[in-house]
């Protein structure tokens, strides 16, 4: 167990070096200066120079990636160019609203793709099961910025049920995260499905089922817990495609978490919180995965003991 | 498996009119000022957006821009990403090392952030996306190609080629890539079908193409402010994204199917 920590840990913090190394070279991405694009052709030499060095522009790039990288450890993320406060303040700041929504959305996939992945096994072949495909196939086809456009339409602007935008009312969270959590919850009742369809083959159902056991236990009791691991190393990996869908699912709702942070400091061409933003969500999910990880290998031993091999 | 008439209708039709929009009569930025916002029926098939521009015109040229960015992405990232899965895997030793290392910090990013912020950076503009969603897409191919290539390199007749001293290329290109080639197939289908939603989105935040040139995703955007007035504008582009991106899946899952690609890889395995 102790060699499955290291390893697992070792090769986090590996990864979580080259997410650092590659948010630090996106800025030299930029086209030509990237204080000219920042402040325009038009601007006073004096003021670009002012950038250039709060940027720390001027010095040679290992000297940039030496002050970076220390910075990071103490938690320093450098000073957003449009509102001069630390990005890090910032980030903090609007953490909370998009963990909220996050954890909604999936709240939201998990209602509806858990019981629509057993019933879709259980009724294999029938109407309802491919009811339920058709749903995930839907689902994965919508795009959350069309759905979510749809929903204000019927149930905002024609039930008048939600409001439209922002985080200020207690019904502000339901359209948005019905929008993030739909193409998840259609991933996960595919998953679900499947996965219980091959713990339903296996021998202990069949003796289950061989003893009288009602079926309703036999399914929720015995096939679903043990159909369920994978289901969770799934919801780990899914949580980056949430974390990517919660950036265009808040900018259609206004919504003030990180995602709307990012999208306005790429439009304000704020560079350094465009950074902040994205290496913060790229390392939750980085450690979000490593904790699936980890919780997985001491649920399951085969998973700790396959991948120190 | 029955073959899904419908949804290969549904991308021929979207091939073609992409294909063939520039030879069509359209006029996708003709302002017609007394048609500002005029509802489907009155003058054009799908009625005219804020401009008075009508929407059928600019659906076509939207189709234009998601399948080439579709074709241009995906050929891209699979050319790299098999590429490099491959030879990663036939090759092993510590250059396989240094290139999972590599997939696997470009798989910590979220897929479509990481193309946010790289199309944000780099200016918006429709080469820009490209590069952005191939920098992102390569990595899928990659990891395919390498966990395929492990499965079938050991096989007798790649042996044997060895033994002939078949040069590495040759044994790649000729023995290896054909037997590996339908589940990549099948994944470029469903790449097919993510691209366009990715391209989509990125207009729909501002970072795809440019005025006057028309994607799904900046219609659905200017429509989404105008929803209150008139829905028109919102359902059009949104309606065909949705029809084009689940007739891509559905003809993937039918692939999928018909190229057998989960037999042949549990086969492989054992």
């Amino acid at each position: 167990m102790l060699r499955f920590l290291t390893y697992r840990l070792f090769s986090t913090l590996l990864v979580c070096t080259g997410v650092s190394i590659m948010v630090f070279l996106l800025i030299h991405m930029v086209p030509g200066d990237p204080v000219d694009m920042m402040l325009g052709e038009s601007a006073r030499p004096a003021d670009r120079a002012a950038l250039r060095h709060a940027l720390g522009l001027d010095q040679p790039l290992w000297t940039q990636f030496s002050q970076y990288f220390s910075g990071l450890f103490q938690g320093n993320l450098g000073v957003s160019i449009h509102s001069s406060r630390p990005v890090s303040e910032l980030l903090l700041e609007r953490a909370p609203a998009t963990i909220e929504l996050a954890l909604a959305a999936l709240l939201v996939s998990v209602i509806i793709a858990l019981p629509m992945g057993v019933l879709a096994a259980v009724r294999r072949n029938t109407l309802w099961d491919r009811g339920a495909m058709a749903f995930s196939l839907l689902g994965v086809s919508i795009p959350n910025f069309w759905l979510g456009p749809m929903l204000i339409l019927v149930f905002s602007l024609g039930l008048g049920w939600f409001p439209v935008s922002g985080r200020e009312y207690s019904g502000s969270l339901v359209l948005p995260a019905i929008t993030l959590g739909t193409a998840m919850a259609a991933v996960l009742s595919r998953m679900v499905r499947s996965s219980l369809l091959e713990v339903l083959g296996e021998d202990f159902i069949r003796t289950a089922r061989a003893k009288g056991m009602p079926e309703r236990i036999v399914v929720w009791k015995h096939a679903l817990l043990n159909a369920l691991l994978p289901v969770i190393t799934l919801l780990g990996l899914q949580l980056g495609v949430l974390l990517g869908g919660a950036v265009i699912t808040e900018t259609v709702f206004s919504w003030p978490g990180l995602g709307k942070l990012t999208i306005d400091a790429i439009l304000r061409r704020d560079y350094p919180v465009v950074q902040g933003a994205i290496l913060l969500i790229s390392i939750t999910y980085v450690v979000v995965n490593m904790l699936t990880d980890i919780i997985y290998g001491i649920v399951d031993p085969r998973i700790r003991l396959g991948s120190t091999k | 498996m029955k073959r899904p008439w419908l949804p290969m209708a549904v991308c021929l039709l979207w091939a073609l009119l992409a294909i063939a929009g520039s030879w069509l009569p359209l006029d996708p930025n003709q302002i017609h000022l007394d048609s500002i916002l005029l509802a489907p029926g009155t003058g054009a098939i799908l009625g005219y957006d804020d401009l008075g521009r009508p929407i059928l015109d600019r659906l076509i040229l939207g189709a234009r821009t998601s399948f080439l960015v579709a074709i241009w992405v995906v050929s891209l990232s699979a050319t790299i990403g098999i590429l490099i899965g491959t030879i990663s895997a036939y090759i092993g030793g510590w250059l396989d090392l240094v290139i999972v290392r590599v997939i696997d910090i470009f798989m910590a990013f979220p897929g479509i952030l990481l193309a946010i912020a790289m199309a944000g950076i780099m200016g918006p503009g429709i080469n820009n996306v490209v590069i952005a969603l191939s920098v992102v897409g390569w990595v899928g191919f990659a990891r395919l190609a390498r966990a395929q290539t492990l499965s079938v390199r050991e096989r007798d007749h790649v042996a044997a080629a060895i033994s002939m001293g078949t040069r590495t290329h040759r044994i790649i290109f000729r023995h290896l890539l054909p037997l590996i080639s339908a589940p990549l197939i099948v994944e470029a289908t469903f790449g097919v079908a993510a691209v366009i939603i990715s391209e989509a989105g990125l207009s729909f935040l501002g970072l795809g193409v440019q005025p006057p040139e028309s994607s799904w995703g900046s219609m659905i955007r200017d429509g989404a402010r105008y929803m209150l007035v008139t829905p028109h504008m919102v359902l059009a582009p949104g309606v065909a994204l949705m029809l084009v991106v689940l007739s891509v899946n559905l003809l993937g899952d039918w692939l999928r199917d018909v190229m057998d690609t989960r037999i042949r890889q549990t086969g492989t395995d054992k």
